[in-house]
C-alpha cells in the first residue's frame, strides 16, 4: 500500500447536510486524528443522484458539474454514503459518456472513496473501543453493499471494537425500501419495505442501529419513531468516534 | 393488444397488494423458499460467477448476431421438417396457432407451460374463436381452473396456497372430494391432466433455448406434460420470442444448468426435451407435424438499441423476481403484465410501450438484488435507470433518438420545471445556502403531513444547523482556514 495521502476532501451529502450533520464532524475529528488534513469545500451540495435517478440527465449533469468544480485538485474524496459514493465513482464516467467532461469525471470518479472504505483500506485505522458494551445491528444500503462492496468495510471497522456485539437481523440484505423518490412515488410499497425492516431490527433486540448511509437511516428512523420504538440508528462516523474519542484526549 | 381493454393501473393494484398481510404473507414464504433452493444450488461463489460469465457470454454472443442466426435456425428446422412461422404481433401469433388448429381440424389444443403463449393471451383468443385451449401443466391448470392469470414465470400459481387449491378442485373439478392433503391434490390434479392427452390431437409448448445450428428446441419441465404434450397429439405447434436462439449445442448445458439452478434449485429438471423434427418413418410415436412459430412483439425495438439489447438476454428463470423486495411486497398480479417483477419492468416496456407501462420502471429502489443473482448477469437497475430516462423525455426532444414507444410517457411540464429548479439550487452555492438555511431554521413549521412520507414514517427533522454550519464553526475553533 501506497503511504495514505495527507489531505482529503470531504463531501457530506446533501441528507447529512440537513438531517445528520454531526456524522460530517465526526468523520472529521476521526481523519484529523489519523494526522489527515481534511478540506470540507462549502460550494459543495449534492451528488446528483436525484435527478439522475428519476431520469433528468441534464439536471443531474448541472448538479454533478457543480461538485466536480468544487473538488478540483486531485485529493482522494472522502463521501459520507455508498450511495453517494456509488453515484460519484460508477455513474459519474457514464452521465458524460460522450461529452467534453467525460474525461475529468473519469477523474474525479477515480478520487471517490467511501468513509469505511477509506478508514480501512487507505488508512489501516486501528480503533480503540472505550464505550460501554452495547449490541447493534448494521444496516447496510443496497448501494455500498453491491456497488462499492463496502459492506466488509463497515464490519471491519466494528469488528475492531471489543465491548460491541454485532447482532444479525433477519433479511439482513434486503432493501430498507427508501429509494429516493420511490418513497413517495411507491409509498405503499416503501411503507411495507421499511416496515419489514424495522420488525427485522426490533425483533434482533439489539439497543442500536448502524449504518453507513444516511438515506436509509432518514427512512428507518422515521418509521421507528413513527412506531413509538426507541430504537434508533446512528451513522458509523457518529458511533465510532464516540466509542473511541478519549483516545485523542490520553495522547 | 394493449389498448384492447383498460389499462391496468399498477400503483393502485401494487398499494392495495403491499397492504394485504395475507399476499405479504404468503408471497415472502414462497420467495424465502425459492431463494433458499437456488442458494443451496451455488455453493461455490467462483464456481457461481464463472458460470454466469459463461451464461452472459453466449446469450451476449447470439444476440450480436442474432438475424443470422434466426435465419440459420429456419434454414436447420426446415431441412429436419419442421415449419417456421413468424409473427410480428400477439394477433399474428394467435391467427397462426387457430389457423393451424383448423388445418388439424381440432377445436381443442393441449397446453404445455409457455409465457409466450400467455404473452399473446393464446387461450382468450381461442375462447373467443369457440376453441378451447387446455392446461397441462399443474400450475397452469390450476390458475385456469381459477380465471386467473399466472402470478409468476416459473411457478404460475404461486399465489395459491394449498387451501385455496382444495376449495378450488372441490368447486370445480366434477365429483371432487374436499382435501387439503397435498399428495391427494397433486394425484387429483394429475388425474384431470392426463384425461386431456387422450382426445388433443394439436399440442402447444413453449422453447428454452433454440439452436441455430442443428434446428433443435430444448424444452425443460418437471411434470412430464411437457413431453406428452409434445409428443402425443399429432401436430405439436412449439412457440417462443425470437430471443431464445443460441448458437451451438454446447451451449446449451451451461444455460440449462443456469436456468434450472437459479429457477427451481434443481441441478437438472426431470425432464429435458430436445426435439429436431417430426415422426420419422419408421418411428412408433412423436407428432406428424411440428411447427415454431417465433414472436417478435417489441423484442426487436429492445434489440436495436445496444443498451436496451441487454433485455433480451434473459432465460426466463425468475430469480429476479423472487429475490426482487418489491414482487415480494406486491405479488405478480399487481404488475398486469404477463412478466412480472424485474425482468418484466425492463421487458415490458418494449412489448406494450411505455405508454401502458409507465409507471413500471419507476417501481424500484434500484437495490441491484435482482442484478446480483441474474444468471446472465443482464443489469436491470440500470435498463431501469435507461427506460426512466425515456419515460420523462418528449418525443419532440431534439437529438433523442427514439428508441422506445411511448417515450415521454411520464413528461409533465410541471415536473420538469421543478427538476431545473432542483438543479439551479444545487449546482448554485449561494442559492443551496439559502434553501438549506430555509430547510434548518423552518424545521419547526413542517406541515406535519408530509405527504406520502408519513404514511409509515414521522416527518424529517431537519437539524439545527447544517453541516456547512458546524464545519465552519469548527474550523474556526481549530484556527483553521474554512
Ligand atoms: S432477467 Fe435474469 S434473473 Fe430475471 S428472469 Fe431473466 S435471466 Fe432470470
Amino acid at each position: 500500500m501506497t503511504s495514505p495521502p495527507k489531505t482529503v476532501y470531504l463531501f457530506g451529502t446533501c441528507i447529512v447536510d440537513i438531517f445528520f450533520p454531526t456524522a460530517g464532524i465526526s468523520a472529521i475529528k476521526l481523519l484529523e486524528r489519523e494526522g489527515i488534513e481534511v478540506r470540507y469545500p462549502q460550494a459543495q451540495s449534492c451528488c446528483g443522484q436525484p435527478a439522475y435517478s428519476s431520469g433528468y440527465l441534464t439536471e443531474a449533469r448541472s448538479v454533478a458539474m457543480a461538485q466536480m468544480m468544487a473538488f478540483s485538485g486531485d485529493e482522494p474524496i472522502v463521501v459520507l454514503s455508498g450511495s453517494c459514493a456509488g453515484m460519484m465513482k460508477h455513474h459519474y464516467p457514464s452521465l458524460f459518456d460522450g461529452l467534453p467532461q467525460q474525461t475529468q469525471a473519469r477523474a474525479f470518479a477515480a478520487r471517490i472513496y467511501e468513509l469505511t472504505e477509506f478508514l480501512t483500506k487507505v488508512l489501516d485505522i486501528k480503533l480503540c473501543d472505550l464505550g460501554q458494551p452495547v449490541e447493534i445491528a448494521l444496516h447496510t444500503s443496497c448501494a455500498a453493499r453491491r456497488e462499492m462492496g463496502v459492506r466488509d468495510t463497515s464490519l471491519a471497522l466494528l469488528n475492531q471494537l471489543d465491548k460491541v456485539v454485532l447482532k444479525q437481523h433477519d433479511h439482513e440484505a434486503e432493501c430498507c425500501g427508501f429509494g429516493g423518490t420511490f418513497s413517495v412515488r411507491h409509498p405503499h410499497i416503501s411503507a411495507a419495505m421499511v416496515e419489514d425492516k424495522t420488525s427485522a431490527l426490533k425483533a434482533c433486540g439489539v439497543q442500536q442501529v448502524v449504518s453507513a448511509d444516511c438515506a436509509c437511516l432518514l427512512n428507518i428512523n422515521g418509521a421507528l419513531e413513527k412506531q413509538g420504538a426507541a430504537l434508533r440508528g446512528q451513522h458509523i462516523a457518529d458511533f465510532l468516534w464516540q466509542r473511541t474519542q478519549h483516545v485523542e484526549a490520553k495522547q | 393488444m394493449s389498448h384492447s381493454h383498460p389499462l391496468h393501473d399498477f400503483r393502485a393494484a401494487s398499494s392495495h397488494a403491499a397492504q394485504d398481510p395475507t399476499q405479504r404473507h404468503n408471497t415472502r414464504a414462497a420467495m424465502d423458499f425459492l431463494m433458499q433452493r437456488r442458494a443451496a444450488q451455488f455453493p461455490d461463489a467462483d464456481e457461481l460467477s464463472r458460470l454466469r460469465d459463461l451464461g452472459q457470454r453466449i446469450r451476449q454472443r447470439a444476440l450480436s448476431r442474432l438475424p443470422l442466426l434466426l435465419e440459420q435456425l429456419e434454414a436447420r428446422c426446415v431441412a429436419n421438417g419442421i415449419q417456421v412461422h413468424w409473427a410480428d404481433t400477439p394477433a399474428e401469433a394467435c391467427e397462426i396457432v387457430a389457423g393451424l388448429m383448423r388445418q388439424a381440424n381440432s377445436q381443442e389444443i393441449i397446453k404445455g407451460k409457455s409465457m409466450v403463449s400467455e404473452e399473446i393471451e393464446l387461450n382468450h383468443f381461442l375462447e373467443a374463436q369457440g376453441m378451447t385451449a387446455l392446461e397441462s401443466d399443474m400450475g397452469e391448470f390450476i390458475v385456469q381452473l381459477a380465471h386467473e392469470k399466472p402470478s409468476h414465470i416459473i411457478m404460475p400459481a404461486i399465489h395459491k396456497t394449498k387451501v385455496d387449491i382444495a376449495h378450488l378442485f372441490h368447486d370445480e373439478l366434477p365429483r371432487t372430494p374436499y382435501t387439503e392433503d397435498v399428495d391427494e391434490l397433486i394425484q387429483i390434479g394429475r388425474h384431470a391432466l392426463r384425461q386431456r392427452f387422450f382426445t388433443a390431437k394439436v399440442g402447444l409448448s413453449g422453447v428454452n433455448v433454440a439452436v441455430a445450428e442443428t434446428g433443435t428446441l430444448v424444452l425443460v419441465e418437471n411434470e412430464g406434460n411437457g413431453r406428452l404434450t409434445t409428443s402425443a397429439p399429432e401436430m405439436h405447434i412449439a412457440i417462443t420470442g425470437i430471443e431464445k436462439v443460441v448458437e451451438k449445442l454446447e451451449d446449451v448445458p451451461p444455460i440449462l444448468s443456469l436456468l434450472t439452478r437459479s429457477a427451481t434449485g434443481q441441478p437438472i429438471t426431470t425432464y429435458v426435451n430436445m426435439i429436431s423434427s417430426p415422426r420419422k418413418a419408421g418411428e412408433k410415436d412423436g407428432p406428424q407435424q411440428v411447427h415454431l412459430v417465433l414472436l417478435d412483439n417489441g423484442r426487436s425495438q429492445a434489440y436495436a438499441d445496444l443498451q436496451l439489447r441487454e433485455t433480451l438476454q434473459c432465460i426466463r428463470c425468475g430469480a429476479c423476481m423472487n429475490h426482487c423486495p418489491v414482487y415480494t411486497r406486491i405479488g405478480g398480479h399487481a404488475y398486469g403484465t404477463t412478466y412480472p417483477g424485474p425482468i418484466g419492468k425492463i421487458i415490458s416496456p418494449h412489448l406494450l410501450g411505455l405508454d401502458d407501462t409507465k409507471d413500471l420502471p419507476s417501481a424500484s429502489t434500484l437495490c441491484g438484488a435482482c442484478s446480483e443473482v441474474c444468471p446472465v448477469r443482464i443489469p436491470i437497475p440500470e435498463l431501469l435507470l435507461r427506460l426512466r430516462q425515456e419515460s420523462v423525455t418528449p418525443e419532440n426532444e431534439p437529438n433523442h433518438p427514439h428508441t422506445v414507444r411511448g417515450q415521454g410517457a411520464k413528461y409533465r411540464a410541471t415536473e420538469k420545471w421543478l427538476w431545473r429548479s432542483w438543479a439551479r439550487i444545487y449546482s448554485q452555492p449561494v442559492l443551496y445556502r439559502a434553501s438549506r438555511f430555509a430547510a434548518t431554521r423552518l424545521r419547526g413549521l413542517l406541515p406535519h403531513d408530509v405527504g406520502a412520507w408519513t404514511i409509515a414514517r414521522a416527518k424529517p427533522q431537519p437539524a439545527a444547523k447544517s453541516l456547512h454550519e458546524l464545519v465552519a464553526e469548527y474550523q474556526a475553533t481549530q484556527g483553521n482556514q474554512p
